[in-house]
């Protein structure tokens, strides 16, 4: 580890924290209905959509019809964007000549993208037409993480609200997330990028002559405009196979920054936007202040294990670090830095091969996602997230003193634990049931490049980045099968909705109570005994589920490369 | 859940429209006009032919270049379409070795290349980069070690004394941004083509 690198990731805390307060203030306006600097542009757009969508804007919906709603748009939405892979090949914006996507592959990359997951089962520049980067997957981009934050403010209000039988109307909150919030900011960010270097062009990839006589193929397109909702709305896809170590799409340091801090931006905002609409910016501190202790103890051991570098490879004489799979642009302190962010987020967006990090290195991604994504976490999903662990801490702390437990005024009664736990139980039921299903069968044996424990922690690192919404990968693992397309597409489906459907049912049992006035027993949930105790249960209920499933991967695996052993495939 | 299918359909088309059409197509038509060069690929041309791309690495295997870092991209194999073969620097095909950290091929691959390196320039600690692949197989950069480390060998194929590269490359070192962000660097190609120039002169 260097001073630089910790200058590095110091700054970055800063910017992130800079920005919550003004994106926080700004996304309460706009989903609170007031007037913003935008309004005078943006509002004639607005009321003609919901005009010709029969939406009435101050008509709001029950959580069953916020969620119907959702889910109406959503299967749509799956069946265009599946009938565009299919038909690519036939379509306009097609330089490359990419054919029809096949049917599981375009099954497990529709689902991937609706449900803000972004698993790269597809090769990007091998594989999508420029139509389909950017109808099918750019609009993706931009409605998953727009519905994400919907879900969200859906829940907010379920907790700012007293005795409502409404929580918002779904239609009006993704019209105006997507118009007011996602758009504004991408245009500008996708502009630095190509002043980065990226490229954005509707051209044909080039074919160049190398200096030694050789021909490159160089792919470009379209690739900015996608990668700056890909990193802002945490979805991750990548344009390129190699996602965002491609120099293309991330062409420098400063690059590298903008995009790491982007990820951060709306996720940690949305948590004043919290406080702000509860009435109480303390309580969104508290929790932003819960997911920046996880952040940071993550950051301190993969940047340690990056730094030290491989026993295995050092043993050959190599100092330096580990820099396999690793560009130089970046080096080891922004890649470990965007390996904990990525994956704290559910964004999945990779500056560098996670299947080739150090066994411990690797282990932090797979523990933020299985703690299911709670650590600033994707945009709106973090969020609500971690206000159902917030309600399991409440919970254990209103049973070791005895008392019905509250959080702002809200009785926390059996039906919100209830269903707090149906959302954290369904992640660990798909992360390690699709796990143990994949260990036994030839068809899931098949996918691992790697030998060993690294080959097991492939295959577990799949279904976690499915389950959690990710879409980071150890790479090595052939997921383009049809085993693995189906598995982890419906790992994803699962995954997504049966948080989202609990966690609406929450808002909706909670905006309908009475709100209770403080008392001296109520337990104050904005100072550091809150913050200890959430993060806490935060750790004891992942700790105890993923515990002995790491045991077998990447906790051997680095006790194995201590000791010198490596594994190969042949034998 | 059919009241809803009107504002779903409405709402997927019209934000279909500005998310995925109208919102990249402005950006294209911004980009093209204020950062032209930047927007195609910021390509290198040299005598009215396309070298490559500034910000895309290429292979150099011959003793008179210096060398970028290893590439694990692959191509189709022309004799079976469903496998592939290596290919270093398919700018079509981005991809990582997704080798782990105890992998037998990747501490083989390392060992034999250390090897080699050491026979080239006996004495010298053989850089990490020099050893290791990329993510994306397309690093256009090495580190300002690995560089100097290559200047033995390029000279002598070059006949060009070791001091004279040395300044070569001392110009071509990027800093981090700022002197922050990032990690020191030389972009290879870039460094290559002055190397062709200076023959030229």
């Amino acid at each position: 580890m260097t001073l630089n690198g910790w200058i590095q990731i110091a700054l970055y805390c800063a910017v992130v924290l800079a920005l919550v307060k003004p994106l926080g203030w700004y996304m309460t306006r706009v989903f609170t209905g007031e007037r913003t600097p935008l309004s005078p542009i943006l509002a004639p757009i607005e009321r003609g959509l919901y005009r010709t969508a029969g939406i009435d804007e101050r008509h709001e919906q029950s959580w069953l019809g916020y969620g119907l709603a959702m889910l109406a748009f959503h299967a749509l939405g799956f069946l265009v964007l599946y009938a565009l892979l299919r038909l690519q090949a036939v379509l306009p914006l097609n330089p490359a000549e990419q054919g029809a996507v096949a049917p599981d592959l375009a099954f497990n990359t529709a689902v991937s993208f609706l449900t803000n997951t972004n698993w790269q089962n597809y090769g990007g520049e091998s594989t999508l037409s420029y139509l389909s980067q950017m109808v099918g997957l750019t609009h993706q981009n931009f409605l998953s993480a727009a519905t994400g934050i919907a879900l969200a403010v859906a829940l907010i209000r379920g907790f700012a609200r007293a005795s409502s039988k409404t929580v918002g109307s779904f239609w009006v909150d993704l019209t105006r997330c997507t118009l007011y919030v996602l758009i504004p900011l991408c245009i500008p960010y996708a502009l630095f990028l190509v002043w980065q270097g990226m490229p954005q062009t509707l051209g044909a990839y080039v074919d160049a002559t190398t200096l030694e006589g050789a021909k490159q193929t160089i792919a470009v397109g379209p690739v900015a405009s996608q990668v700056a909702i890909k990193m802002l709305g945490t979805n991750g896809g990548g344009f390129f196979n190699a996602n965002a170590a491609h120099p293309f799409e991330n062409p420098t340091a400063l690059s590298n920054f903008v995009q790491i801090a982007s990820i951060f931006a709306l996720g940690a905002s949305l948590t004043n936007v919290f406080g702000r609409m509860v009435g109480d910016e303390r309580q969104g501190w508290a929790i932003l202040a819960a997911m920046g202790v996880l952040f940071l103890a993550g950051v301190a051991v993969t940047y340690a294990s990056e730094a030290n570098g491989s026993p295995v490879l050092n043993a050959l004489g190599l100092s330096g670090g580990n820099m396999e799979g690793k560009e130089i642009r970046f080096g080891i302190a922004a890649s470990a830095l965007f390996a904990v962010i990525t994956t704290a987020a559910s964004c999945g967006a990779v500056n560098a091969m996670h299947d080739s990090f150090t066994a411990l290195g690797g282990m932090i991604p797979m523990i933020n996602m299985q703690l299911g994504e709670i650590i600033v976490g994707g945009v709106g999903a973090g969020l609500y997230g971690m206000l159902v662990f917030v309600i399991i801490a409440i919970f254990v702390a209103g049973l070791m003193v005895g008392r019905t437990p509250e959080y702002l005024g809200k009785k926390i009664e059996a039906r919100e634990v209830k269903m707090a736990m149906l959302a954290v139980l369904c992640l660990p039921l798909m992360m390690l049931g699709g796990t143990a299903v994949a260990t036994v069968l030839a068809a899931g044996l098949a996918g691992p490049a790697n030998a060993g424990p690294h080959g097991f922690s492939e295959i577990l690192y799949a279904y976690t980045s499915a389950a959690a919404n990710n879409g980071s990968a150890f790479g090595g693992l052939t997921g383009n099968t049809p085993f693995y397309n189906t598995t982890l597409g419906l790992g994803m489906l699962v995954g997504r909705f049966f948080v989202i459907i609990p966690a609406l049912a929450i808002a909706g049992s909670l905006a309908d109570k009475k709100t209770l006035p403080a008392s001296a027993g109520t337990f104050p949930t904005h100072g550091g005994l809150f913050v200890g105790l959430l993060v806490g249960v935060i750790l004891i209920v992942g700790g105890l589920t993923f515990f002995p499933s790491l045991a077998l991967g990447p906790i051997v695996e680095h006790l194995a490369g201590a000791a010198g052993q490596t594994y190969s495939t042949g034998g | 859940m059919l009241n809803q299918l009107r504002p779903a359909l409405v709402l997927l088309v019209a934000l279909t429209a500005i998310t995925g059409l109208a919102y990249p197509l402005a950006v294209t038509g911004i980009a093209g006009v204020i950062f032209p060069a930047k927007a195609a690929g910021s390509l290198i041309e040299r005598d009215g032919k396309v070298v490559g791309s500034s910000l895309i690495g290429q292979s150099f295997t011959s003793d008179g270049y210096f060398h970028g870092r290893h590439s694990a991209t692959t191509a189709p194999d022309p004799a079976d379409a469903a496998k592939t073969v290596p290919a270093p620097y398919n700018a079509a095909n981005s991809s990582g070795s997704n080798l782990g950290p105890t992998s037998a091929a990747l501490a083989d691959r390392v060992k034999a290349d250390v090897e080699k390196l050491k026979a080239e320039n006996p004495g010298q600690p053989v850089p990490v980069d020099l050893v290791t692949t990329s993510g994306s197989g397309l690093d256009p950069d090495i580190s300002p070690e690995a560089a100097r480390f290559q200047i033995p060998r390029v000279a002598k194929a070059r006949g060009v004394p070791e001091d004279k590269l040395a300044g070569l490359l001392a110009a071509q070192v990027q800093g981090r941004w700022l002197g922050v962000l990032g990690e020191p660097r030389v972009n290879v190609l870039a460094l290559n083509i002055a190397l062709d120039d200076l023959a030229r002169k």
